[in-house]
């Protein structure tokens, strides 16, 4: 896993898109809005979605209740 | 007599014009497809491995043009037969000897998987090391220009980023460019097809050789 650490936390980068989808995002609004490589934002919703941290609907990518426990370390 | 010429495709092998071979693979940025970089510009490229000077050269300079390339919607993605282990090492090695950050993700294809795909083993050269390889893939996914060096040499960045601003002119303005063509130099008209066009061409106003050779300014 690229996002998430063997122990479950975060990396930087992770966190940075994260706090991004908390209102519905298009991968490349997220990449415009963290200055992450679109690449690397699609590779990351890939993992956040088998995470269950994201949903998606429409092409758009929302924070789960997972993913906020996770943001605020609890998860 | 004639010879016939036959040649017999191997199936897998990257074409020009042909959507580049789809894959998923393990890298210092984590599992990346192919897929990801659809809408960017993609240069893909392998080296023999990690913690060889000629490819510590390379890795130099590729990182030296990302930021030119990155305001062409090119991304960067390296590929070699060793683990993502020994990829992050010798990345954190050249950081601290050569104060250079590789800001591009680096496929480990230790099965060689991805090296298959794109016939990225000369086995005249070594059966356990890529070549240098560079695949130009444009963001609809299609193989649009394939460079291979060999192992003893290092390639040249300036001919790869004259490469890009080659194809994306191509692409932008429907011409073709000349040899040693840089950007802001003249470029080629594409010829005619019919007999009819081409006596067109010749009154077209453009700075013609002959009806077949006919150049322009480039488009703004």
């Amino acid at each position: 896993m690229a996002c998430i650490n063997v122990d479950g936390t975060l990396v930087a980068s992770a966190r940075t898109l994260l706090v991004n989808l908390v209102e519905p995002r298009s991968a490349e609004e997220a990449s415009a809005r963290t200055g992450l490589p679109l690449y690397r934002v699609r590779a990351s919703l890939r993992e956040f979605l088998q995470a269950g941290l994201v949903v998606e609907a429409n092409g758009t990518y929302l924070l789960t209740d997972v993913g906020r426990k996770r943001l605020a370390g609890q998860g | 007599m004639e010879h016939a010429v036959e040649q017999k495709a191997v199936p897998g092998l990257p074409r020009l014009g042909t959507p580049a071979p789809p894959f998923q693979a393990e890298t210092t940025h984590g599992p990346i497809r192919l897929e990801d970089f659809k809408g960017s510009w993609l240069i893909l490229f392998s080296h023999p491995a990690d913690f060889t000077p000629v490819c510590t050269t390379e890795f130099l300079a590729f990182a030296e043009i990302a930021p030119e390339l990155k305001q062409r919607n090119v991304e960067l993605m390296g590929l070699s037969i060793d683990s993502t282990y020994s990829h992050i090492a010798w990345l954190r090695n050249i950081e601290q000897n050569f104060k250079k950050k590789i800001p591009f993700p680096i496929i480990a294809d230790l099965n060689k998987e991805v090296a298959g795909l794109y016939g990225m083993i000369m086995p005249g050269e070594s059966r356990t090391e890529t070549s240098r390889c560079v695949f130009i893939i444009d963001p609809n996914g299609i193989v649009r220009a394939m460079i291979y060096y060999p192992l003893t040499t290092g390639r040249n960045m300036d001919e790869i980023l004259r490469l890009i601003d080659a194809l994306q002119t191509t692409d932008k303005h429907g011409v073709a460019t000349p040899a040693n063509w840089r950007p802001g130099d003249k470029v080629i008209v594409p010829p005619p097809k019919t007999a009819e066009a081409a006596e067109e061409r010749v009154k077209a106003g453009y700075e013609c050789v002959d009806w077949y050779f006919c150049k322009r300014e480039e488009p703004k």
